[in-house]
């Protein structure tokens, strides 16, 4: 056990370079908004400009507001204007102020079996996949993308039932592993656009509908309630807030591009 | 084919250039895992050589309770930890979620009953050899355990290795109770489920062929500084 004492200056100079956190926002966020590399350009600008350290937890809208309601995170971004009215309304959030949007798109076999191509609607879209039975892969995780999936299904009049596993894959699981999925299963999948558009593992799939209201695909900023976690850093959530919402942000959101395409179209009053 | 050598060229442009990005999540990560094991260790092999020298009503279950728990399931240990330190948990106001405290604890608890099962097999082994000797000099237990902890010291550093190998490697405890945020929790295998998620498999490969090499070097360390001191485990 001398080797382990020996050691241990080492262990203690390792341990000197785990980063003192105290003092950062914690802020949740969804994971387009990592994945389309949106916050690689906002979050280093928004740091410097306001002066303080941001931690970002990246993680679906369910799992989000789930942080937001045990109080361990100051703020959250999200995209489910049902559950952001909840949160509001239960008291765990104080507000929620609109940011920026981007629209879902189907995402499916570049040969298209189903034929969504020529669908009139995004539910209509979703009726001929079930009508052909060709594989679908869902979120499954009570995510923003998910509820709109769900939503979307509703209003295609097909319930849980006439949606079996033989088909119909629900993989509990982020965007990006979603993905991964449907690729490999060569399956039609609902995603947002900034999540496609930098996903890096397409395969035969491509999009073949968008376009559709239904789609619209809002993020909203969601301060939490310090009247009710006293730990909460509300004025710095207030900053970034505001930071959110100023001339620079909207610059760096929408100069923001993929190969020339816009990913986010800044929206905030 | 072609990803996995894109992997094995990631891995190399990775290592050569010496990235910040990565030599700072290997970094973490070798924080985060060594400092569990230090601290699973301190713990689990005193315990260890405390069951291998007292009976007690009741030994057996605990050995096999112990034995039970090697296979402890990192995800459920991650809620368990998360549960604890969530604000609306028991230890919430200490602020750790979230943090490399976190994942410290976390892994404490998954490497804790490998390690003294381990050590308990290593010392109760020596102790069928040391018993009759100990006892007729009249030695206290705490003697004789420290007896066992010393002449054991190549098996416990076995023991201290096959924890350090769990934990460097070890995913759903610590992307639940770190949260993988960058430069503050992400360590080497959450950016590989990361960069997985993103569809990006030859930077994912090329970090996990890292944390192989990582994990190599660290046993062949211990093992060279075990030599250099004339004791070979």
């Amino acid at each position: 056990m001398r080797g382990a004492r020996r050691c241990l200056p080492a262990l203690l100079l390792l341990l000197a370079a785990l980063p003192a956190q105290a003092g950062n926002l914690r802020w949740a966020v969804t994971t387009t908004f990592r994945n389309s590399g949106l916050a690689a350009v906002l979050l280093p600008a928004a740091q410097e400009d306001l002066g303080f350290g941001i931690d970002l937890l990246v993680v679906g809208t369910g799992q989000a507001a789930g942080l937001a309601r045990a109080g361990d995170v100051d703020a959250i971004m999200i995209h489910a204007r049902p559950l952001e009215e909840a949160l509001v309304a239960e008291g765990v959030a104080t507000h929620r102020r609109e940011i920026m949007y981007n629209d879902f798109v189907l995402v499916g076999p570049r040969n298209d079996p189903a034929g969504i191509r020529e669908a009139d609607s995004a539910a209509g879209a979703l009726g001929r996949i079930a009508k052909a039975r060709a594989p679908f892969v869902s979120r499954g995780d009570d995510s923003g993308t998910h509820r709109r999936e769900l939503e979307l299904w509703q209003e295609a009049g097909i319930g849980t039932d006439a949606r079996p596993v033989a088909w119909y894959k629900a993989v509990g699981a982020g965007m990006g592993t979603a993905l991964n999925i449907a690729s490999g299963l060569n399956a039609y999948v609902l995603t947002d656009r900034a999540s496609w558009l930098t996903f890096r593992n397409k395969g035969a799939l491509e999009i073949l509908f968008s376009g559709d209201a239904a789609l619209f695909n809002q993020y909203a900023f969601l301060p939490v309630n310090p009247a009710r976690f006293a730990h909460v850093d509300a004025a710095k959530t207030a900053r970034l807030e505001e930071w959110l919402t100023s001339e620079r942000a909207r610059a760096l959101i929408d100069d923001h591009r993929l190969n020339g395409v816009a990913l986010f179209t800044f929206n905030a009053r | 084919m072609g990803e996995i050598l894109d992997g094995l060229g990631a891995a190399a442009v990775l290592v050569f250039t010496l990235d910040p990005y990565l030599v700072e999540i290997s970094l973490r990560s070798l924080a985060v895992t060594l400092s569990a094991v230090l601290v699973a260790s301190l713990i689990g092999l005193p315990l260890g050589a405390w069951l291998a020298v007292r009976d007690f009503c009741g030994r057996r279950a605990v050995v096999i309770v112990l034995n039970g728990l090697m296979g402890l399931p990192p995800v459920v240990v991650g809620l368990f930890v998360y549960l604890l330190l969530s604000r609306s948990g028991p230890l919430g106001v200490l602020g750790l979620l979230f943090t490399p405290w976190a994942m410290i604890l976390a892994q404490v608890f998954i490497l804790l009953p490998l390690i003294a099962s381990i050590g308990l097999q290593v010392m109760g082994d020596l102790w069928e050899e040391y018993a009759e000797m100990l006892t007729s000099l009249d030695a206290t237990p705490t003697q004789q355990m420290g007896t066992l902890l010393w002449e054991g010291r190549h098996g416990l550093l076995t023991a201290a290795l096959a924890g350090f190998g769990r934990g460097i490697g070890e995913v759903g405890a610590i992307m639940i109770v770190g949260g993988n945020i960058d430069h503050a929790t992400r360590v080497l295998t959450t950016a590989i489920t990361l960069e997985t998620s993103r569809g990006n498999f030859a930077l994912a490969l090329g970090l996990g062929l890292v944390l192989i090499a990582l994990a190599l070097t660290v046993t062949a360390a211990m093992h060279l500084i075990a030599r250099n001191r004339g004791t070979h485990p």
